[in-house]
């Protein structure tokens, strides 16, 4: 073990005994602190699956995905507009709509960024590595000024459609607990798992782990690698149109940069659990979620952002490969 | 393609033919420079008569000055830096805080009003030590992590400055920051206009003790005086960065930038060199901060965010990374189009739509904010398009420099021959 390596550990045992202290003191404060960071964090996740599968198979910082989720709330909020449904009661109209409009934003979404690969990353595969890390950026402006031409800087509404109100919620021993904290969960836990089963499990999912791998060989193979990472970026975007709606559920507000500052926390999970690991971004994604959550009541609100980045820097120093990573050799 | 014997020979003749193209067009752009920056502010005020666009064209320097520091970090020794504003900010800051009563309302309680020409390299050395310390544990880093790790710290620190109010003040900024100023004795050929800056008895303070003012020539808000400052502090920043870029640690910075695994095993010290680059472009930044808070007079958090880091970047690439005159020329440019055309865009659009009777488009209604009010909203996206267009169209930039215009026809040339040992076969 090396004195980086301590000093990482030295950190987090301090984090670890503050937060125990706060869990002893406050039980019923800590616990209902914990319970919106898992819901954040599970929005987190979902967003960070999509930096952590891009990276693993192309090695690009894709920065316009944040941008992608945030635009998967506005299409989403647009469909939702075709509906007259009622936002003080659920009712059946707001069923169809929900039903309806998630796969239809994944899909968009997912057709939206399989554009953005085809014309801003795929020229510039075999391009020096600062060449589509800067289109990166630029695509990121663009879906913004998108959003920004469509709604101006006001925060759009998003229809308050999930079962809320004194029927849809509890308390227990003090905590309080709304469905829409359930619902946040138990939507990433079954995405989640049907990512694992698709990474795992189909052909598709072999030929991406196996281009992530050795781009080269898997060719030699006969993948068709302009397809699998095309799926890559249409897989990572289902998953963030999902985020992005669950976001604009959850919060009912958002605005065209909101993908900025989500996008960069969600990369940091990414790096936290360890970059191109697909179970450390779920996991990642969570740990932010709490630490951010922990962070707002604890520290203050406005140190959130300065703990988040702090942490980036920190893992990246001291424990590059993330939580779960594996160490590569440099190639 | 299709005659490639007839091809090949006339390669090496034509590759000295461009170096040395190259070279006399390197040399012609710093004359060009050169004579416009001499009489641009004659040929300003000859012309309009203010010197509004003086002041614009010291804010630009700021700029070039910046976009000269970040290609010693991204052209010359090629570490992608996503947070160089974060460096800005310190050297404006350390201008800031010791050149204003702001230390009287922190808890120091004591304000300090060092002379702006001590300060700037102060400035300079204090971003040149910041760019150390972030870059001796973060350089090991494979490139992109690199950029995150700046972009990370590039976020802390305007974050850092809203936060900690009573030293930065905060959103309120550092206000009412001193001008340079020179002995009484140098007044410039400048002294005897009317409407710019003249001796005064009371607005220096005198060294040592900052309660006694001396009579000197300041700089005020007077936008020649820093017009001129900063076209000499642009020539030194040149000739320096020129130098390093000639010299062995240039050569060094290349290597790196072209194969990290054979520099090393040529016997560079890989770390020392790309710390190095880091801190030299970091001084640099440190260097305009001083400069950018003297000549604003305020220093807010707000003028430090990504965007300006991507700004400056934006101008490095678009330039062409690692030239010197390029990215001189790229900064301008992309100043120019930020300040003056895209702001301008929606009144011309307005009225070009009042011309061909679609006055209807101007008005507001419903959802439609107005033709000018929706123009005003394309910036962003232009500016995105800009950088995308600009990286697929014209990867080397407006005048790539020497070394990689002939890299990039060298790998041309590469990715062609496979497919010429195809054609053999077949």
């Amino acid at each position: 073990m090396s004195l980086p390596d301590v000093g990482f550990y030295v950190i987090c045992a301090l984090a670890i005994i503050g937060l125990a202290y706060e869990a002893i003191t406050q039980p019923t404060a800590f616990v209902q602190i914990s319970i919106f960071g898992i819901a954040d964090g599970a929005m987190y996740a979902l967003v960070a699956l999509g930096y952590t599968m891009v990276y693993g198979i192309i090695e690009l910082i894709n920065f316009a995905h944040g941008d992608v989720f945030t635009l998967g709330a506005y299409i989403g909020t647009a469909i939702l507009g075709f509906f007259s449904f009622n936002e003080d009661s659920f009712t059946t109209v707001n069923l169809l709509a929900l039903l309806l409009v998630f796969p239809v934003v994944m899909l968009i979404i997912g057709g939206i960024n399989v554009g953005i690969e085809r014309i801003a990353y795929r020229p510039l595969r075999n391009a020096p590595r600062l060449a589509p890390l800067i289109t990166a950026i630029g695509m990121s402006f663009v879906v913004e000024g998108v959003m920004f031409l469509w709604h101006g800087p006001a925060t759009v509404h998003v229809p308050d459609l999930l079962p809320h109100g004194p029927g849809f919620e509890t308390t227990i021993a003090g905590v309080f607990i709304g469905f829409k904290d359930v619902f946040v969960v138990v939507t990433t836990v079954i995405l989640v798992a049907l990512l694992a089963v698709f990474i795992n499990r189909t052909r598709l999912g072999k030929a991406m782990r196996a281009t992530a791998q050795d781009r080269d060989a898997a060719q030699l193979m006969g993948i068709d690698i302009n397809r699998t990472i095309a799926a890559t970026f249409f897989i990572g975007a289902l998953l963030a149109g999902a985020g992005g709606m669950i976001w604009g559920l959850y919060y009912n507000n958002i605005f065209y940069n909101l993908g900025f500052r989500t996008g960069l926390v969600a990369f940091t999970a990414a790096v936290f659990g360890g970059i191109g690991n697909i179970p450390g971004a779920a996991i990642g994604g969570l740990l932010i979620g709490l630490i951010s959550a922990y962070s707002d009541s604890y520290i203050g609100s406005k140190w959130t952002e300065v703990v988040i980045f702090g942490i980036l820097i920190a893992v990246l120093v001291f424990r590059p490969t993330g939580l779960l990573g594996m160490r590569v050799p440099e190639k | 393609m299709s005659e490639p014997v007839a091809r090949k020979p006339r390669f090496p003749m034509s590759l000295l033919q461009r170096r040395r193209r190259i070279r006399d067009r390197d040399a012609v752009i710093y004359g060009v420079l050169l004579i416009l920056a001499l009489a641009f502010p004659a040929a300003v005020l000859y012309a309009t008569g203010s010197n509004a666009l003086i002041s614009q064209a010291g804010h630009a320097g700021t700029y070039v000055l910046l976009a000269i520091g970040l290609n010693v970090v991204v052209g010359f020794a090629g570490l992608l830096d996503l947070g160089y504003a974060a460096f800005f900010a310190i050297g404006a800051y350390t201008y800031a805080l010791f050149a204003s009563t702001q230390l009287g309302s922190s808890p120091l309680h004591q304000s300090y009003h060092l002379p702006f020409w001590l300060m700037i390299f102060v400035g300079m050395f204090v971003a040149a030590a910041a760019g150390a310390i972030l870059g001796f544990p973060t350089l090991r880093l494979r490139g992109d992590y690199l950029a995150i790790v700046t972009l990370g710290f590039g976020e802390i620190v305007p974050q850092l400055s809203y936060n900690l109010p009573q030293w930065t003040g905060g959103i309120n900024a550092i206000g009412g920051i001193d001008s340079p100023s020179l002995p009484a004795w140098i007044t410039g050929p400048w002294a005897g206009a009317s409407n710019i800056a003249i001796i005064r008895p009371d607005t220096c303070r005198v060294l040592g003790n900052s309660t006694k003012f001396a009579p000197c020539f300041s700089f005020g808000f007077d936008p020649i005086a820093f017009y001129v400052l900063v076209v000499i502090m642009i020539i030194g920043a040149v000739i320096l960065v020129g130098n390093l870029h000639r010299s062995r640690l240039g050569r060094a910075w290349m290597a790196i930038r072209e194969d990290e695994v054979a520099a090393a095993a040529m016997g560079i010290n890989t770390v020392t060199t790309k710390l190095l680059a880091f801190a030299i472009g970091a001084s640099f930044s440190g260097f305009a901060g001083a400069y950018y808070g003297a000549s604003f007079g305020l220093v807010s958090p707000d003028s430090f965010l990504f965007l300006v880091s991507i700004t400056v970047l934006v101008m490095v690439v678009l330039g062409g990374m690692g030239n010197i005159t390029g990215v001189i020329v790229g900064a301008l440019v992309i100043y120019f189009v930020l300040n003056s055309v895209l702001p301008a865009l929606p009144s011309t659009v307005e009225s070009l739509a009042n011309n061909f009777g679609l006055s209807w488009l101007n008005v507001q209604n419903g959802d439609w904010p107005g033709l000018a009010q929706e123009t005003q909203r394309v910036n962003f996206l232009v500016y995105g398009l800009i950088l995308v267009l600009m990286m697929l169209l014209r990867p080397q930039g407006i005048f790539p420099s020497r070394v990689r215009e002939q890299e990039l026809k060298h790998a041309a040339v590469q990715e062609e021959e496979p497919e010429v040992e195809a054609s053999h076969a077949s």
